[in-house]
């Protein structure tokens, strides 16, 4: 098969179960490369469409270890090492005041993880994107579920896809262009 | 009793949702007032006057910058004076905002979606206006970049072992993790906005903030991972940031300063002067955009509970300041705590008592939690209260020390009140161009609050 003409095909529903139910029954059906589109997180939606769960929180972890990591060592190397300073007799090596400046590090370094890896791992900045094609699709932010079936699966097949997601009674079906 | 808390079936509960609302009317209402309503009279009031006191505190920054700390009333016991006051003020305020989005989160109270935002907000402009006081007291303040470790000519680095140098590194965090959090917050929302928008430019401005967000699953998904996780990593943060704070204080010998109650203490009276300043917030902007149906009576309920929670360790900090200073036998302990009762800044201190101890007890009721105008009236209070809590702190403890010789009094200059005050302006302005500008309830977390088939919140449990 060449290259797509279109991008897939998109069902509109009015309520949250019926997106739900639709998503299950696409899935039962074969269909894989698949996405959802609601106003507002559901998290029932990632297992009816197998999203496979997110590896963020390991990205995150290991932002937070280099973080404590680099925030340690800066001071050690600061205080102990390039310019050795005896303050009240303390040890060069005054661990237990290098705490909270470590602490500090580890959780900046950690939710710079979360975001940037939330906004990157998303494919995020992408203001074009072929579901914006479809007219209604900004009521996808208000009050209506999306599904859209994507042409690159291999069960898509234009009429028979289609003839699929009219049987799950939506509001609309929508060919979106690439 | 048509107010109830534990619900069994069939019982009224005060909802956290006006009835009659749907996906739709919630978008409408909370886009709609950005977008298209014209900004009210109270607004515009509200912006003109505040806007004239961020011209005073540019005058008198300026004029620090031209003559230099010594226009302030800070003398040498007492070096701290306003700046640290306002300072820890300011920090504290913030609390409120970081514990509301993340604690509250974390902690299931769905009732916090209604809220969240406006704190958030609310405490990025209070921590902005807390790091402002600490590099105008530095003295050179174009010199405040000495504090961060960079490699430099004079081949020298912060000491680390200063808790200074640790509040430079926990206020940017603090300030940087809010900043995020806040923004992340606002990805879908600005998403509604672009959608919603009729006008060319407006479509543009939220657009580019969007990024492009389409609410796809697999995005809300590593959206609500994300979120959680920043939640999780902001709760031990906003603790560390006010202990942290507490440090400069109780890392010092002065009587008064260097006692081990200072860290939770603080924590606490951040939070009760957080939500102090929700409060006071909250009810005049909530009656301006008329939001009663999202911030419900409920919610300033709960928030009023809070306040007096939070109020009670505050005042269990200060009778165990007393008994420590009466236990700890030491002479400049007790003498500290005798002064600060009974010295020349005795009102200071009975101040202190009425309006964070005293007057705050009357939220044991219910009629005065749910009666808009007294919660508001006792919020202003607290603020004041929590206010002179520092004022108590720095300069009693400051001005009368060890030896009787270097005894000073400390009077704040119109330029201290000027500085204040107009970091309460700039605040302010900040706030109400925020609301002006961007949604101010989160409109996904509130879409997420109503039921549906198949999942239903059990609403009732958030009172617990």
């Amino acid at each position: 098969m060449n290259a797509p003409p279109i991008y897939g095909l998109m069902a509109e529903f009015d309520a949250p179960e019926d997106i739900l139910a639709a998503a299950e029954s696409a899935r039962r059906k074969g269909y894989r490369e698949m996405d959802a589109y609601t106003p507002f997180p559901m998290e029932e939606l990632t297992d009816a469409l197998g999203i496979r769960h997110t590896t963020l929180s390991l990205f995150v972890l290991c932002c937070g270890i280099a973080g404590g990591l680099i925030g340690f060592f800066m001071q050690y190397f600061t205080s102990v090492i390039d310019y050795p300073v005896n303050i009240g007799g303390k040890p060069l090596n005054s661990w237990p005041q290098f705490i909270p400046i470590t602490f500090e590090m580890t959780i900046l370094f950690a939710a710079i993880g979360a975001v940037v890896g939330m906004i990157f791992r998303n494919g995020l900045p992408r203001p074009v994107h072929p579901v914006f094609n479809v007219d209604r699709f900004e009521l996808a932010t208000r009050d209506k579920f999306f599904l859209c079936i994507e042409a690159s699966d291999p069960l898509f097949d234009r009429d028979a896809t289609e003839a699929f997601l009219k049987s799950l009674e939506p509001s609309h079906v929508t060919v979106v262009e690439n | 009793m048509a107010y109830k808390y534990h619900v069994t079936e069939g019982e009224n509960v005060a909802p956290l949702i006006a009835p009659g609302h749907d996906y739709a009317t919630i978008t409408d209402k909370i886009s709609g007032d950005v977008l298209d309503r014209k900004t009210p009279r109270g607004m515009m009031i509200t912006l003109a006057v505040s806007f004239l006191f961020v011209l005073v505190l540019i005058g008198a920054v300026s004029y620090l910058f031209y003559k230099g700390v010594g226009i302030w009333g800070i003398n040498i016991p007492v070096g701290w004076g306003f700046a640290i006051v306002n300072l820890v003020w300011w920090i504290g305020i913030g609390h409120a905002g970081t514990l509301i989005s993340a604690i509250l989160l974390l902690l299931h109270q769905h009732w916090r979606n209604a809220i969240n935002r406006f704190a958030e907000a609310m405490t990025l402009f209070a921590v902005a206006c807390a790091g402002l006081f600490p590099i105008l007291h530095l003295g050179r303040p174009w010199l405040a970049y000495w504090l961060t470790p960079y490699p430099n000519t004079m081949e020298v680095w912060p000491n680390f072992r200063s808790p200074l140098v640790w509040d430079v590194f926990a206020i940017s965090t603090y300030l940087l993790v809010s900043f995020m959090f806040w923004f992340v917050g606002l990805i879908p929302d600005l998403a509604s906005m672009r959608d919603r928008a009729r006008k060319r430019w407006q479509k543009i401005c939220y657009g580019v903030l969007a990024m492009g967000w389409r609410g796809s699953a697999r995005h809300w998904h590593r959206y609500e991972t994300s979120y959680l996780l920043l939640a999780g990593l902001a709760t031990p943060l906003v603790v560390s940031v006010h202990s942290v704070v507490s440090f400069d204080f109780a890392v010092g010998i002065i009587p008064g300063w260097h006692a081990t109650i200072f860290p939770p203490y603080f924590v606490a009276g951040a939070i009760y002067s957080g939500f102090a300043m929700v409060i006071t917030l909250m009810i005049p902007v909530r009656k301006l955009y008329h939001l009663e149906d999202f911030v419900t009576d409920r919610h300033l309920d709960f928030m009023a509970k809070v306040m007096l929670g939070t109020g009670l360790i505050v005042l269990y900090g200060y009778l165990s300041e007393l008994f420590f200073a009466y236990y700890s036998g030491s002479e400049y302990e007790g003498f500290m705590m005798h002064n600060r009762i009974t010295g020349p800044y005795g009102w200071s201190y009975a101040l202190l008592i009425l309006c964070n101890g005293l007057i705050p007890q009357a939220l044991w009721s219910k009629r005065v939690r749910l009666n808009t105008l007294a919660l508001f009236l006792i919020s202003i209070v607290v603020n004041v209260g929590m206010w002179l809590e520092r004022f108590v702190i720095v300069v009693t403890s400051l001005h009368r020390d060890f030896l009787p010789s270097s005894w000073d009094m400390y009077t704040p200059t119109i330029w201290d009140w000027a500085t204040y005050v107009g970091s309460l302006g700039v605040f302010v302005w900040l706030m109400f161009i925020f609301v002006r500008v961007m949604p101010m309830i989160s409109i996904f977390e509130i879409k997420h609050l109503l039921p549906w088939k198949g999942r239903i919140y059990d609403t009732s449990a958030d009172a617990n």
